[in-house]
């Protein structure tokens, strides 16, 4: 009977999402479930947890702040001109989302390392890097910024160009109809960028250990404090892996209310 | 064909998650990062099927405390295998290799002794604490007097978490020198050179390897441990640069 082979398939598929599910949020959950909370909160006052905490929130801070004042005038350039290389471009620009960490280090270092391409360059400007909070901020530039600009980028084209136009007879320059128009339209997806971006940087690991190193305030962001904890004080490994994941969430579920919100970027998404 | 291969690695991996001994050769050893040359050798020339991972002996450490069960257990140190032995995790240590803490150094650089790691404004990596090679060099540090150590450790710049860190980024010139195994200095082929340590200073570097309990082969994980002591395995531990366990 097919009615039968339809549930029966309808059982199958309840089963391998009922799979997925268990799998993907059993460890999450175990991290909560390892230690007690008092472990859990007393663990987040050692000083390695609460520097390492206090410097990922600048370090992701500095590289989002880069991100979207170089990221958005590229993107809305890529989103709204047409030229020859437009899709050598953007692959280029993407090609860090599907890099390993280890090879972004490496590659890192290899750019802007003291013996790197632009090694000796940097060391004349007086520009330090390698082993200092601003190589880290370099890292998670590198590996977050591809996040924005593609979100950015689609984001923009999904801009309805009628209303530029329209702002464009008004009087308003490029700029400002840029201003003005584009950007208040692309609001959604341009947030919804801005968190996948922290997200990605937030959870930085081996592009960092590797260009950066790890030093407590340093250079040791909160992946390289659970690495170093793991080790010697594996509560305290759990209580820093709880934080990143509370903020995940809270990224995760602002993406979502974002792209529901009808007073950010509704107007623009119209076919 | 590659395709093939790859297919019949994810078994094999799939085997070992289900802790299924379906190949009863295979051995599983834990090992840390500075055996690297030596044993991937040992296993080569003796023919050994054997899946190695290595990393900081203390990071194997915590695997194992987490019910990660390699066959054998082989660390940088006798503290954490002998503390893992009273935790009942693992079998008797037994002492394999002894090697030598040294200052690594890029060819040319001007730092030859100790003492010149507290000139202002160098930059050292060093190994983590909890990690051997980090302990030991801490340990060297505290026989030094306490303001030359403190200038000394003021000019730390990253604390690794295996000697491998530290070896990368002394070749790539991230930092002026840093304090690895004598045997890490070898392995670069002449891009690092090494300033031996006082001896007075030098801590006693000593390797343990044991059985991890329950482990799925423990025969070929004793075969192992006894080739380090005599045979293919010793062999290679010397061509690496390694010094016996007996010869301290």
């Amino acid at each position: 009977m097919s009615g039968a082979r339809r549930s029966a398939f309808g059982v199958a598929l309840a089963v391998a999402l009922g799979a997925a599910l268990a799998f993907l949020t059993i460890p999450i959950v175990a991290v909560f479930t390892d230690t007690s909370p008092g472990e859990l909160l007393s663990s987040l006052g050692e000083p390695a947890v609460r520097d390492a905490l206090w410097l990922s929130l600048r370090t992701t801070f500095a590289a989002l702040a880069i991100i979207v004042v170089v990221g958005t005038p590229a993107a809305y350039l890529l989103a709204t001109r047409r030229f020859r290389g437009r899709d050598l471009v953007t692959t280029l620009i993407e090609l860090p989302l599907v890099l390993p960490p280890a090879v972004a280090g490496i590659a890192l270092l290899a750019a802007f390392g003291p013996n790197g391409i632009f090694g000796g360059w940097l060391a004349d400007a007086g520009i330090e890097l390698v082993l200092q909070t601003a190589g880290v901020i370099v890292a998670l530039t590198f590996v977050a910024a591809p996040f924005y600009l593609r979100q950015a980028q689609a984001a923009f084209e999904a801009v309805d160009p009628n209303l530029l136009e329209a702002a464009r007879t008004l009087g308003a320059g490029e700029g400002r109809a840029f201003l003005t128009v584009a950007i208040p339209c692309a609001g959604s997806g341009i947030s919804a960028g801005l968190a996948l971006a922290w997200g990605r940087a937030l959870g930085e690991f081996g592009a960092t250990l590797m260009f950066a190193g790890s030093f407590q305030g340093i250079t040791q962001t909160a992946p390289l404090a659970i690495f170093a904890e793991f080790n010697r004080d594996f509560p305290a490994a759990l209580a820093l892996s709880a934080v990143l994941i509370a903020v995940s969430a809270a990224l995760l579920l602002s993406v979502k209310l974002v792209a529901r919100a009808p007073f950010l970027g509704g107007v623009g998404s119209s076919p | 064909m590659r395709a093939g291969a790859a297919l019949a690695a994810i078994a094999s991996t799939a085997a070992l998650g289900a802790c299924d001994s379906g190949d009863d050769d295979e051995l599983v050893v834990g090992a840390a990062a500075s055996l690297q040359p030596a044993f991937a050798a040992y296993a080569e020339s003796a023919g050994i099927d054997a899946k190695q991972s290595f990393a900081g002996s203390d990071e194997l450490a915590a695997q194992i405390r987490q019910g990660v069960k390699p066959d054998l257990y082989a660390a940088a140190n006798t503290a954490l295998p002998e503390e893992l032995h009273a935790e009942g995790l693992v079998g008797e240590p037994v002492i394999f290799a002894t090697n030598r803490l040294v200052l690594a150094v890029p060819p040319g650089s001007r730092i030859d002794a100790l003492g010149d790691l507290a000139e202002p404004g160098l930059a050292l990596a060093i190994g983590d604490e909890g990690v051997p090679v980090g302990d030991y060099t801490r340990e060297v540090l505290g026989g030094l007097p306490s303001n030359v150590s403190e200038a000394i450790l003021a000019n730390v710049r990253s604390n690794e978490p295996d000697v491998s860190g530290i070896v990368g980024k002394l070749t790539q010139g991230a930092v002026d020198a840093g304090f690895v195994y004598a045997t890490d200095v070898e392995t670069t082929g002449g891009a690092l050179e090494a300033v031996e340590l006082p001896r007075v200073l030098s801590p006693e570097v000593a390797y343990a390897a044991a059985v991890v309990e329950g482990a799925a082969n423990p025969g070929g994980a004793t075969d192992f441990v006894d080739g380090l002591l005599d045979g293919d395995g010793a062999d290679a531990l010397r061509e690496a640069g390694f010094g016996p366990p007996s010869g301290t």
